[in-house]
């Protein structure tokens, strides 16, 4: 079917779906549910958090300053819609959300200290924030001392598991033993060549593909294993390198302006993406939106969620997302998990009945989140979600098209036994 | 890794290799001469030298988006225009700070460091609320993309060529504006003697403004070209910092064939080993070996013999 045919097919149902979310602001004007329907604050709030008759405040704290700001920004803006559509569609518990954003300045002190204001002076019944490991460090004391929920978005190496925080992006096992146990079955990769910038996530997450393609794939070995400084922008050797190895898979973890370095000096040194597999699970619609399509088109990505996914969910998600925040916004695998995070707050506050955070951490595991636009996601014992994992192709404008995704929800395993 | 390798790959590769490091010598050069500029002429250190050229890349993408909506048949060729615009753009930004910053603190060198830190934090802030604080991507034109093949194996990317054709032009049009012209005689006369420059009748404090100018137009055009190889974003002339004041420190600050020396080692030695070990060992390597050489020589590899 020719793309043209699709988008016919499609346009009749979007418009449909555009006029509901039109219709969206209309619903607060329709007769509020009386005060008889809402369970009074005494009794759902016994610890002293900014819950009133009517209204509950969270705290979102991202960088829309500095260096993390290219990245997080994205963060920002799903959570403010999905803090919009709660509130369209009643609120938590009777009670609309309300919300006090800190710029966390790409600077993790500044994380922990304004995670301290969020807690104690603002008392935030949850915060959705942070995106680098480093920042999620430097505020998980703070969270665990003046017993806070946060909700975290980005895909991150694991080893890590606390009360007071949801980890609602893939841990490093779910993200990457799928895509190679995938590249492996259908390229019949045999030669690996990890690539990653220098710091914990990448070398966290090429330990455990180095494990998984020496220990569990047949036949399989890596042939080289490079690490470049955050913020390196020449590759030529390593480039050089390559071609002299001439692995089945480049496995790329490089991130932030190293990227867009690596991919054009890829492409100008001649290596063809159609040719030459890459799988990479560092690069979202986010990143492609700096490299350029034309430079990164037939590389393979390895995540939970891209923007294209063709589901009922994703479908009012992604024109909503447009609508709010522009028609040229990409919505990239951290963007959605971070639209997940009020949204699987609201299913838990309701769920316990009560916005305390004891009884909030207690109630987490179990709560799924239907609405999800990655399909449908529930949360583990372990705090963080059980997700699909999926294999996407970069295509010239920018997006990805869906190859391969798991059968069955991927189990987070945060300490995975055998791959530390 | 060399063993199921013929004599011929092997070669290819050598030559591929080569031909990396001397790209990776033009980058170097294309970004420190226009810091080697100011700081060696003036004295000033102009820590918002990656501002500047980031300021070209913005130039290069807009003009880019421009030509590509309004007149699409002159794609091909923007990217001369994009570089003449963007030496323009950063020309008169750095005029104009020039003017406005620098010309209060030549007494006091170590308080420009601060001061243009402050001006590299507000640029930076500023294109965040201009152009957002994504990074934004510059479509190159199609015959700037892929690479050449010269022999069977051997195969050079075009943008690399590119870049070390622009950095021989640059560096040959800044020698004989330096070395050969009038105005060059008088930048150099004012650097030597500010005060007797004065009393024979140069204008020092438009001299001044015009250098500056040209350092940092400079690095718009150096900016304009990195689109090529790296990002465009808010804060990606952090990228290009570090390595620049390396290799204008390192080649003694106050000389021009110091520069153009100092970036060829620093550029050769790290990419013979970026090819032999990885890429962050390389880099350790690197600054190790100029940490050591600079203890021997403070002055850097050329010093200028000024009478004190």
């Amino acid at each position: 079917m020719s793309d043209e045919i699709k988008r016919g097919l499609k346009s009749p149902l979007r418009r449909k779906l555009l006029a509901g979310i039109a219709a969206i602001p209309a619903m607060s004007l329709l007769p509020r549910p009386t005060l008889a329907d809402v369970p009074a604050t005494s009794a759902v709030n016994t610890t002293g958090l900014a819950v009133t008759d009517n209204e509950v405040t969270v705290g979102i704290l991202h960088s829309v300053t500095g260096t993390m700001a290219i990245s997080e920004t994205g963060s920002v803006e799903a959570e403010k819609l999905a803090i919009e559509q709660i509130n369209a569609a009643g609120g938590v518990l009777g009670r609309k959300i309300k919300f006090i954003q800190e710029d966390g300045a790409s600077d993790w002190p500044t994380f922990a200290e304004k995670a301290k204001k969020l807690l104690v002076n603002d008392k935030c019944a949850a915060v959705m924030g942070c995106w680098t490991s480093a920042s999620r460090k430097a505020v998980l004391p703070v969270f665990e001392q003046y017993n806070g929920m946060l909700y975290y978005p980005t895909f991150y190496e694991g080893l890590e598991q606390s009360k007071n925080v949801i980890y609602t992006g893939q841990e490093a096992t779910q993200q990457i033993i799928a895509g190679l146990d995938w590249v492996n079955k259908t390229k019949g990769a045999k030669t690996f060549y990890l690539l990653g910038s220098d710091y914990i996530w990448p070398r966290t997450s090429n330990k455990i593909a180095r494990k998984h393609i020496e220990g569990h794939l047949k036949e399989s070995k890596v042939v080289g294993e490079e690490y470049f400084p955050l913020g390196s922008t020449q590759f030529n050797s390593v480039i050089n390198k390559i071609k002299l190895t001439k692995p089945d898979v480049i496995y790329a973890i490089i991130v932030g302006g190293s990227n867009v370095a690596f991919y054009k000096q890829l492409k100008a040194a001649g290596i063809d993406l159609s040719k030459q597999t890459l799988l990479t699970i560092s690069v979202t619609e986010d990143e492609i939106d700096g490299i350029g399509g034309e430079n990164i088109a037939g590389a393979y990505a390895c995540m939970k969620y891209f923007q294209s996914l063709d589901n009922t969910n994703n479908k009012t998600f992604v024109p909503a997302f447009k609508k709010m925040w522009g028609e040229k916004t990409v919505i990239g695998d951290v963007t959605q998990a971070a639209y997940l995070g009020p949204w699987l707050w609201k299913a838990t506050v309701e769920k316990a009945g009560s916005f305390d955070i004891d009884k909030v951490a207690a109630a987490s595991p179990g709560v799924e989140f239907k609405g999800a636009p990655e399909g449908y996601v529930r949360i583990h014992e372990n705090h963080h979600l059980w997700s699909k994992t999926r294999v996407g192709r970069a295509k010239v404008d920018g997006q990805y098209e869906l190859i391969y995704e798991t059968a069955d929800l991927v189990e987070p395993d945060p300490f995975p036994k055998g791959y530390q | 890794m060399f063993g199921d390798y013929s004599i011929g790959d092997l070669g290819a590769i050598l030559a591929m290799q080569g031909f990396a490091g001397l790209i990776l010598f033009s980058v170097y050069v294309l970004m420190a001469l226009g810091l080697a500029i100011i700081f060696g002429q003036m004295g000033v250190i102009n820590m918002a030298h990656g501002e500047f050229m980031i300021l070209g890349a913005y130039v290069t993408w807009m003009t880019a988006s421009f030509v590509e909506a309004y007149l699409p048949s002159l794609f091909g060729g923007y990217f001369f225009i994009a570089m003449i615009l963007a030496f323009m753009a950063s020309g008169s930004l750095g005029m104009l700070v020039e003017w406005a910053l620098i010309r209060h603190l030549y007494k006091r060198p170590l308080d420009t460091l601060l001061a243009t830190w402050g001006l590299s934090l507000i640029l930076q802030q500023a294109y965040r609320s201009i152009f957002g604080a994504r990074e934004v991507g510059v479509e190159l034109p199609q015959w700037m993309l892929g690479s050449k093949q010269i022999t069977d194996s051997i195969e050079v990317p075009i943008n690399g060529i590119f870049v070390m054709c622009l950095t021989v032009l640059i560096t040959c049009a800044v020698a004989y504006v330096m070395f050969k012209s009038r105005w060059g005689r008088q930048v150099r006369a004012v650097v030597q003697n500010r005060v007797m420059a004065g009393a024979v009748g140069i204008n020092t404090e438009k001299v001044d403004r015009y250098t500056f100018g040209l350092g940092c137009g400079i690095a718009g055009i150096a900016g304009s070209a990195f689109t090529m190889i790296g990002s465009t974003g808010p804060t990606a002339g952090q990228l290009y910092i570090v390595d620049t004041f390396l290799v204008v420190v390192f080649g003694g600050a106050a000389s021009l064939p110091g520069t153009i020396a100092s970036a060829f080692t620093i550029s050769q030695a790290q990419s013979t080993m970026e090819f032999f070990m990885s890429g962050s060992m390389a880099k350790v390597l690197t600054l190790l070996g100029i940490v050591a050489i600079l203890m021997m020589r403070p002055q850097g590899l050329f010093a200028l013999k000024v009478r004190k």
